[in-house]
């Protein structure tokens, strides 16, 4: 009997990782979406345009993270 | 299709039945906890989750090589033996769907499989280490890998977005939960519509209808899919219920959490060679998510039960697979004989869940308190601590909410007793 605790500690190490990054990025392009209206009301142009810009990076990764995903999958 | 004898066309119909229990006992995994945040709808949930179920069975070609991935030796397999085991992992599912705990079809499967070849040909056909290595060890790493992941990226969540408001956010995380929700549903049709096919095939080259080797026809391929998205479409509610509102409260960034965690495991343990259970994934995912939430609370009474449930998967799947091989071994009635029990106790099991009908209707209601009917049929499979009434007192005071409303249950019937208090 041979445990393969070299495979389940990447399992461990890989999803751990994906997860925290990928919720971290997902929460904080919603952050930046929905702080939207009220940077309007109080700052120039200038900064709705780097939120709303670094919301979309934001989800173009974790989209480019379930296209991975998919990938993974069909593969 | 030339020459099917009986005994083979009733395989290939078991396995085809497996399936099918197989997705609606597993759209829980991929479903519940995005119907039970409101992320979507119950019928367009599981609508979706069957569609990718259809859609994962035909993407891979990659048909499992092994049904029982190295447990047992597979080389001497009879039609019988796979019978056997079938029979043992439909009425362990179904045991399990009536009771709503989650456990895993695969682990259901390779009890049944281990139950039968010992009683065919001794334990010298069961591999004990890779029982450990594929079954034990898994069972325990899925859902605390899961689970950690999930409570560390709910405290992230819940940290990074604490000056933002609700209701502006929880669309954007209902969204994120289904495109993950999503990845878990194609990922289980790929994974386990494989399987069907993977015992069909090996159902088709014992019965000498294939040469070994070969890939299965389009016929198996197409059955398979149809059958686990059926399964998956007529959704196990009951399942639905305990991982979505039984297990603990979500809301959306927690299940956010929780589905993201259980695809990451579920792809990373697929794709790095160290297998894990879906099931396991996101129940242990579920609970994570749970306990990132300050104040959040898991219902430990309801988690234990499902422990002990899967605990239970290997050995009952086995001996029921076993008692069946041994029967069918006695002749030809006895192959009659297990397909009558098999028809009988899975109509009996339909027609007891009926008596407390969980449906898309009520899955997400909040009351939580379990039926008389389960109550019953869990306490008859689990020891005793788990779910009397005294276990839920001393849950109570500890100060986290209990699954079974046992004190309120009981008021009613103590009122005539007590008339000062109504």
């Amino acid at each position: 009997m041979k445990i393969d605790w070299v495979a389940l500690g990447s399992v461990f190490g890989v999803s751990l990782v994906a997860t925290v990054v990928l919720v971290g990025l997902f929460t904080l392009g919603i952050i930046g979406l929905s702080k939207q209206p009220s940077a309007a009301g109080q700052t120039g142009g200038g900064s709705v345009a780097l939120f709303r810009g670094g919301a979309y990076l934001c989800f173009a990764l974790c989209a480019a993270a379930i296209t991975y995903g998919i990938y993974l999958i069909v593969t | 299709m030339e020459h099917i004898t009986l005994l083979l066309a009733i395989v290939i119909v078991t396995a085809l039945v497996f399936d099918f229990t197989n997705g609606f006992h597993d759209t829980a995994n991929a479903m519940a906890t995005t119907i039970s945040t409101g992320a979507m709808k119950p019928k367009s949930a599981v609508a979706m989750s069957a569609v990718l179920n259809l859609v994962g069975a035909f993407l891979s070609v990659e048909v499992a090589k092994t049904i029982s991935s190295g447990i047992v030796n597979e080389s001497g397999i009879s039609p019988e033996v796979i019978f056997a085991a079938l029979v043992g992992a439909i009425l362990w599912n179904l045991l399990t769907w009536l009771v709503g705990l989650p456990s895993s079809s695969s682990h259901a499967l390779m009890g049944g499989l281990i139950g039968a070849t010992v009683a065919s040909v001794g334990f010298s056909g069961v591999n004990g280490g890779t029982v450990i290595t594929k079954v034990l060890i898994p069972a325990i790493a899925a859902p605390l890998v899961a689970g950690i992941g999930a409570y560390l990226a709910a405290r992230l969540t819940y940290k990074l977005g604490k000056n933002t408001d609700d209701k502006a956010t929880s669309k954007g995380y209902r969204a994120g939960q289904i495109a993950s929700a999503g990845l878990v549903s194609l990922a289980h049709g790929t994974n386990d519509a494989q399987k069907t096919m993977g015992i069909i095939t090996l159902a088709l080259v014992t019965g000498g209808i294939l040469v070994p080797g070969s890939n299965p026809p389009m016929w198996v391929i197409v059955s398979a899919g149809v059958a686990i998205a059926l399964g998956t479409y007529l959704g196990g509610w009951r399942i639905i219920r305990t991982m979505g509102k039984g297990l603990t409260d979500l809301q959306p960034q927690q299940g956010f959490a929780a589905q993201s965690s259980a695809a990451s495991v579920i792809l990373a343990s697929s794709n790095l060679g160290f297998s894990l259970s879906t099931t396991h994934s996101c129940s242990g995912a579920v609970m994570g998510a749970g306990l990132g939430r300050k104040g959040g609370v898991v219902r430990w009474s309801t988690a234990t039960r499902m422990f002990v449930a899967w605990g239970l998967t290997l050995p009952a799947a086995g001996l029921v697979a076993a008692g069946s091989e041994f029967v069918m071994r006695q002749g030809d009635w006895g192959i009659a004989a297990v397909t009558v029990f098999l028809v009988g106790s899975s109509a009996a099991i339909w027609v007891y869940s009926r008596r407390q009908v969980i449906d898309h209707t009520n899955v997400v209601d909040d009351e939580v308190e379990e039926p008389g009917v389960v109550t019953t049929a869990i306490n008859a499979v689990t020891p005793p601590p788990a779910g009397t009434p005294a276990q839920d007192g001393v849950t109570a005071q500890d100060g986290l909410k209990t699954t079974i409303a046992a004190p309120s249950a009981a008021a009613p019937e103590s009122g005539p007793a007590s008339p000062a208090a109504v």
